[in-house]
């Protein structure tokens, strides 16, 4: 007797359709597609306008009040560096652990990774405020023979990011060769010759492939610890110095959980209208939603554990600055921002315990605006918060935050979108290859698809 | 220059067990030097063709080990360029450089790999070698290359497999 096995990761189409389906992403953009990229390209305007500004000005227009010298910029630039995580977790971990329910999100959530590390990376860059010398925090021969301090985090976050934006995009481009050639042999005309150079000569032989298939899964390994490395290297931004609220242990762990979390809340963002937009429903189904739900479950706890940690800590510490500090962040002049963090991250997290809100896509796109909330508002708690409260009481001051830090805000927010949106129009979305794999091949006697 | 044409035969399959018998068929017949085309990867027709492990893995150790090495060299010996002692703290302290050779072994590592990938792909030149659009989409390819001689017995072998379509090429 067979039994039947119900296999919700494996793809109903055949090889043929797979191609048909992904090829039909890239037709001709639909009007809410162009209004969205307009409106990704407005926003991105206004942070040019406002970087212009911070040229011309200086940072006095931003909203820096001292002692809080790390305010809305480096609190975006750890938002955006914790977004691209969960592409990599997708892309590389899922893989080496063969879940199958990746295969159809992982190309974009990749993309994401890409487009958020290439955001925050401008973060840094704007908030030196002399930016035509940011190459000074590169180790080269310089006038005065001086080199980089390498026991300083900043520099190792330097590394942390360089590498991780390499690897990310490598993993990208490599992923994306089979698939291009797959819209090379498909399209014609000067569609043809773009996608035949970045095709690299692929013709998918028995020789490329396996060199790929092996490449690949080392490509993955070695992107895997990434994952874990990148956001533990941003919180020794923090956790190194002395100040009260960031000189802890359990930073490491907790902001990687952080990281994992918000990047699965722009996925699910992302990914809820782009189904939509591109007619994917049939290949992006509640399967692959509620799994990415899961995920977010899982991680939200994990920060939800984190944050009644570090209260406990601080109080069992006996130790008076933290206590003081852990004390303002729920009751003291930025009380909205504590709860804003603790409501949108551990709380509406847990609704997700309900298959029910799970396979729900409206209630999902929801949850995850509040997860892309509660998530700036946790860097923000964690950077300008804590710096608000240091050790000097008549030093203390609620930081500012001006028109200048939202233009940067919101311009960093049409940056992604834009790259995003322009990306989901020129390459696939879905990986074809992978998805092609997890296909059996007809045989002669019935069988396969 | 115009590419020379690989004489040979081209052989779409639909059925996958009918491209692996006919893979099987080709070699006991002595003809080796086959190419395969596919839309993804398949253990089966890896498990037919035989072929001895990718070498990608020696360029990801070989990238690895320099990353590592590049990155401790770097931090130390520029510490001891410049020395500036801190609180009587030792000036080349490796702990907090694992950071930065942890991520150039990755950085390198990975660099290598791709750089692997590449170099050994081209190592078996497919250029004049038959290729069909369909093999991208859903069909499996396999090219045969032989002298003109031999094609018939080749195409007669292909198509007993279970071959849709057969082309002679270079003839």
């Amino acid at each position: 007797m067979t039994a039947i096995v119900h296999e919700p990761h494996r793809p109903t189409q055949t090889h043929a359709e797979v191609t048909r389906d992904v090829l039909g992403t890239l037709g001709t953009p639909s009007r809410g597609y162009y209004m969205a990229l307009f409106g990704a390209i407005a926003m991105f305007l206004v942070g040019l306008f406002t970087f212009v500004m911070l040229l011309k000005e200086g940072l006095g227009l931003a909203g820096y009040t001292p002692p809080v010298m790390w305010s809305v910029y480096i609190t975006t630039f750890v938002f955006w560096i914790g977004i691209g995580h969960a592409g990599t977790l997708i892309s590389a971990i899922l893989f080496l652990f063969r879940s199958p329910w990746r295969t159809v999100v992982y190309r974009s959530t990749e993309a994401m990774t890409v487009f958020a590390v290439m955001t925050a990376a401008l973060f840094p860059i704007i908030h030196i405020g002399r930016q035509w010398i940011f190459y000074w925090l590169l180790p080269y021969p310089n006038a005065r023979f001086l080199w980089p301090n390498f026991k300083s985090p900043l520099i190792w976050d330097v590394f942390a990011i360089t590498t991780y934006f390499t690897v990310s995009t490598t993993f990208l481009i490599v992923g994306l060769v089979p698939d291009v050639s797959a819209i090379r042999d498909k399209v014609t005309g000067w569609r043809h010759t773009i996608y035949k150079m970045f095709s690299l000569g692929w013709t998918g032989s028995d020789n490329q492939w396996r060199n790929y298939s092996k490449g690949y899964l080392y490509l993955a390994a070695l992107a895997t610890p990434l994952v874990l490395s990148v956001h533990s290297v941003v919180s020794w931004d923090f956790a190194m110095s002395i100040i009260p609220g960031w000189h802890g242990t359990i930073f490491a762990p907790y902001f990687v959980a952080g990281a994992i979390y918000s990047g699965i809340g722009m996925v699910l963002t992302l990914l809820i209208p782009l189904r939509k937009v591109l007619k994917l429903e049939h290949m992006m189904t509640d399967y692959h939603f509620d799994n990415l739900a899961k995920l977010t479950l899982l991680t939200g706890s994990i920060l939800f554990y984190a944050y009644a940690m570090e209260y406990f800590v601080a109080w069992y510490s006996g130790n008076a600055f933290e206590q003081t500090t852990f004390w303002r962040r729920a009751f003291g002049p930025m009380w909205w921002a504590g709860w804003s963090m603790i409501i949108c991250n551990a709380f509406v997290s847990q609704l997700l315990w309900f298959k029910k809100i799970r396979t729900n896509l409206t209630a999902l796109f929801i949850i995850s605006i509040f997860i892309n909330l509660g998530m700036w508002f946790e860097r923000y708690v964690i950077i300008a918060s804590s710096l608000s409260n240091d050790y000097l009481p008549q030093a203390w001051a609620v930081p500012a935050v001006t028109w200048a830090d939202w233009g940067i805000l919101i311009g960093s927010f049409g940056w992604f979108f834009m790259y995003f949106l322009l990306f989901a129009r020129t390459f696939p979305v879905v990986a074809i290859q992978e998805i092609k794999e997890m296909i059996p091949y007809p045989r002669k006697h019935g069988g396969g698809h | 220059m115009a590419t020379k044409t690989v004489p040979g035969v081209l052989a779409s399959f639909l059925q996958v067990d009918a491209a692996v018998d006919a893979i099987t068929g080709l070699k006991s017949k002595g003809f080796r030097d086959l190419t395969v085309y596919s839309a993804a990867p398949n253990h089966e027709i890896d498990a037919a063709l035989d072929h001895p492990i990718s070498w990608v893995r020696l360029f990801t150790l070989i990238g690895g080990l320099v990353g590592c090495t590049a990155g401790f060299a770097m931090t130390i010996w520029m510490s001891y360029d410049w020395p500036l002692l801190v609180g009587g703290k030792p000036i080349g302290t490796p702990v907090p450089y694992v950071a930065i050779a942890f991520e150039l072994t990755v950085l390198y590592g990975s660099l290598c790999t791709v750089a692997g990938m590449i170099i050994l792909s081209r190592a078996k030149s497919l250029k004049g070698r038959a290729y069909n659009p369909l093999f991208s989409d859903d069909r499996i390819g396999i090219f045969v290359p032989c002298a003109p001689e031999q094609a018939p017995a080749v195409r007669e072998l292909l198509a007993h497999a279970g071959s849709e379509e057969v082309t002679v090429h270079g003839a």
